[in-house]
């Protein structure tokens, strides 16, 4: 009996305590930037959230440990665990608004559809870093909305024109697109349909399902057996792993084996190891420790034991990613304070940060990421830019850079994504747009 | 002492059958009807709006949709989260194929369309009983969830393959989308899901319910009796899925807002069936207690630590939650296996000899 009266009050507490607790405590402080960082460290995601996770708080971390927050104010930063899932995200998303944030980095492109509508509502940004919807670079339909330095359709024009810059040129030869089968996964295929009529090659598509992740022998059967000249992959979390074991099983030239920048984690290639050699993937920014930036995060936050991070694990490239996510977060909100005067700045003035983001390699070399990245550059009509990128190769160890950085092919590019921002904007009577210039 | 039904002397079978007997019950429920209806839109944030209130009531009603065929009729079905899919996108194609149609119109036209759906895979049911109709019903989730996915007329050809809300008034004030308030949201939905409960609890006591009670109980017994059973399982399939339907509308149009195919999986399906029981098989009460449990446990062991000001990393919190929750729901159905709505109507019993139990 006093079991059940233990759960009487379980149940009653539960039912109505619920959001008493999680709902009631806004702090809406004057004297701090509040970021709530969307993050996951939990479910088959985990493998590649969880050293962007890091990433991202380490280097925010460091900027209030170092130099007490940017321009004076202090960043108050909060992790909100969404698992990569729509539904957990838009809890966070709820949950957090109402504490003044300044910015949102949703980190799946799922989440990232579901915030779009609600960013001119809440008027707080959202920077999906090169992921997300890719007809949101244009800053005239999609004011609220920035996916710097580059879109899927961007990137994957870059990975055909690296292609079609290798042994005898694209047309004519079976390019395989292997993918996970989300929002993620398809962004693309518009464009990769399209790209293919015009220089001329086969498209073989293969959709990994979400349970499929861990078991691509079929899919990769299926390649066996059509044999395309290139692979190219759209994978994340526990996909990209097996698909490098699978492909290196098939004995699939792994140099003909190109992957998103997400799918080119050291925590993706490491599980195949020696096999994943000459695996290429794209890449926006650095690997390795030997910037003044990174090296301040060890000294003042890894150290210090303010982080979670393996000390090991520090310079990954999804390590980095973070550090590069939260550099442009940084960078956004000096700009913004610079612009609009006000230091504890809200999501208005952000959009401004961000829309004049100019993070030149002189700013680079004072925030001691010299080399870094290329520089970043956003404006009012292009909010991701066409930026150069570059090609990396596994060797069994690390990432090398085996290209030159070389830009995406905007000119074929850009009218796409202006016709999919108009085509995306034109059932809207209400939506928020801006005119620039 | 207060809750006595003493004295209470039903002269008519008109009021022995009524919803509310007793007359404190009848009471209570307006009494909950009239904070829901008015002290919460008065009082509650966004969050408390949006996070908890809309999905708590959301899946009440879906839940009310398989507890109307589990619990009622006896048919396992694992395939609620698919059938809740079905709805969510036709009432997306009916937005955009009949945009001046009212949003509410296309809400109940889209259970039909679930139901419809439910009535095809319903149709094994008078063969196949038991976990073999809980496999076919799988099938029917994994079938949905591949059509939902691949059959790109369902999502307008949309390049990211999720349907996206649409922008649409009542009474010139927006109710979808985000430009949409969250209160408006929270009262439509509520209206609509009393009006469907309401429902729900003249169906169950009434032909239908009867016989899918018999059906349940014993079938051959139910047969012998003079219930046909193939259309009486139909039609709990039917009607099942037609509450499922509208449940799945209402979550992508009133509070998510968009969905992918992620939304209606077989997660969804499985949470929906802890609810069920949790909350109690062949009860209407059990239903929003099992709904408001299992939605709103994680939340709230989430707020747990930041009550005691301390500072867990929100990955540990997840971890943590998960297995308190495994292990609640372990707990519960070892404690009282009936659910939660026994537990009520247990407590109940206890109410009417209070403060002199003998």
């Amino acid at each position: 009996m006093r079991f059940k009266k233990m759960a009487l009050g379980i149940a009653a507490a539960a039912m109505l305590g619920g959001g008493l607790l999680s709902g009631a405590t806004p702090s809406n402080a004057e004297d701090q930037i509040y970021i709530p960082l969307l993050t996951y460290r939990t479910g088959p995601f985990a493998g590649s959230g969880t050293p962007i996770a890091n990433g991202l708080h380490d280097y925010l971390t460091m900027l209030n440990e170092r130099d007490g927050g940017i321009g004076g104010v202090k960043l108050a930063i909060e992790e909100c665990e969404t698992g990569y899932n729509a539904q957990k995200g838009v809890e966070c998303y709820e949950g957090t608004k109402g504490k003044g944030a300044v910015v949102y980095n949703p980190y799946s492109t799922g989440i990232t559809l579901q915030l779009i509508p609600k960013a001119p509502v809440d008027k707080i940004p959202i920077l999906s870093m090169g992921y997300g919807l890719s007809a949101t670079a244009v800053g005239s339909k999609f004011p609220w909305t920035f996916n710097a330095p580059a879109t899927y359709w961007s990137q994957m024009s870059a990975i055909i024109k690296y292609i079609d810059s290798q042994d005898g040129g694209i047309k004519g030869k079976k390019i395989g697109f292997i993918y996970l089968d989300v929002g993620y996964g398809r962004e693309p295929i518009p464009l990769l349909e399209e790209l293919s009529k015009e220089m001329g090659f086969e498209v073989l598509l293969v959709p990994v399902g979400g349970k499929e992740m861990q078991n691509q022998s079929s899919h990769w059967l299926q390649v066996r057996k059509e044999k395309p000249d290139y692979m190219i992959m759209w994978g994340w979390g526990a996909m990209n792993p097996t698909a490098v074991k699978e492909a290196a099983k098939i004995r699939y030239p792994m140099d003909k084996f190109i992957g998103v920048w997400w799918s080119g984690g050291n925590v993706d290639l490491r599980p195949a190891g020696e096999d994943g050699k000459g695996y290429k993937s794209t890449n926006f920014h650095s690997t390795g420790t030997n910037y003044g930036a990174i090296q301040d995060i060890i000294k003042h936050v890894v150290d210090k034991g303010l982080s979670q991070v393996d000390k090991a694990s520090v310079g990954d490239n999804y390590y980095n990613r973070g550090v590069m996510n939260a550099v442009l977060i940084a960078e956004a909100i000096r700009t913004a304070q610079e612009k609009t005067g006000v230091k504890a700045i809200t999501g208005v003035e952000m959009r401004v940060g961000l829309e004049n983001l100019n993070l030149t390699s002189e700013r680079l070399a004072e925030i001691g990421l010299e080399g870094f990245t290329n520089p970043i550059k956003v404006t009012c009509d292009d909010h991701a830019g066409a930026h150069p990128i570059y090609i990396q190769q596994w060797d069994g160890k690390g990432w090398n850079k085996v290209s030159d950085w070389f830009t995406p092919m905007t000119e074929r590019v850009r009218p796409k994504l202006v016709a999919a921002a108009e085509e995306w904007v034109k059932d809207k009577p209400d939506w928020e747009t801006q005119t620039c210039e | 002492m207060l809750y006595r039904e003493a004295g209470q002397f039903k002269t008519t079978y008109r009021a022995d059958q009524a919803v509310f007997p007793i007359r404190q019950d009848f009471i209570g429920i307006i009494a909950i009807l009239a904070v829901l209806f008015v002290v919460v839109p008065l009082t509650f944030n966004d969050f408390w709006l949006k996070s908890i209130m809309i999905p708590t009531l959301i899946f009440a009603l879906a839940a009310i949709g398989l507890n109307l065929l589990t619990g009622y009729a006896g048919q396992l079905s694992l395939g609620t989260g698919g059938f809740m899919g079905v709805g969510a996108y036709a009432c997306y194609k009916l937005a955009t194929i009949f945009p001046d149609v009212n949003i509410l119109i296309h809400i109940f036209l889209s259970g039909f369309f679930a139901a419809g759906v439910g009535f095809i895979f319903g149709l094994p049911s008078l063969r196949i009983k038991g976990f073999y109709l809980a496999v076919a019903t799988l099938a029917s989730q994994f079938f949905l969830e591949w059509a939902f996915g691949r059959i790109a007329w369902l999502y307008n050809y949309n390049d990211s393959g999720a349907i996206e809300v649409p922008t649409r008034t009542l009474f010139g004030v927006p109710i979808t989308s985000a430009t949409a308030a969250p209160v408006t949201q929270y009262l439509i939905v509520l209206a609509i899901v009393v009006l469907l409960t309401w429902v729900a609890s003249n169906l169950v006591r009434g032909r239908f319910g009867r016989a899918w009670m018999a059906v349940r109980d014993m079938d051959i017994a139910a047969e012998l009796i003079g219930i046909r059973l193939l259309p009486t399982k139909l039609m709990a399939f039917a009607i099942s899925s037609y509450y499922a339907g509208v449940a799945g509308a209402l979550m992508v149009f009133m509070w998510l807002g968009a969905a992918e195919v992620e939304s209606f999986d077989i997660n969804v399906s499985f949470q929906l069936l802890f609810m069920v029981i949790i909350g109690g098989l062949g009860s209407l009460l059990g239903c929003f207690l099992g709904a408001a449990f299992i939605w709103n446990l994680p939340i709230f062991l989430r707020a747990v630590p930041e009550m005691f000001g301390t500072h867990v990393n929100a990955a540990t919190v997840e971890h943590i939650q998960f297995m308190i929750v495994g292990g609640l729901i372990v707990f519960f159905l070892i404690v009282e296996p009936n659910g939660l709505a026994r537990m009520w109507a247990v407590a109940k019993e206890k109410l009417r000899r209070w403060p002199f139990p003998y």
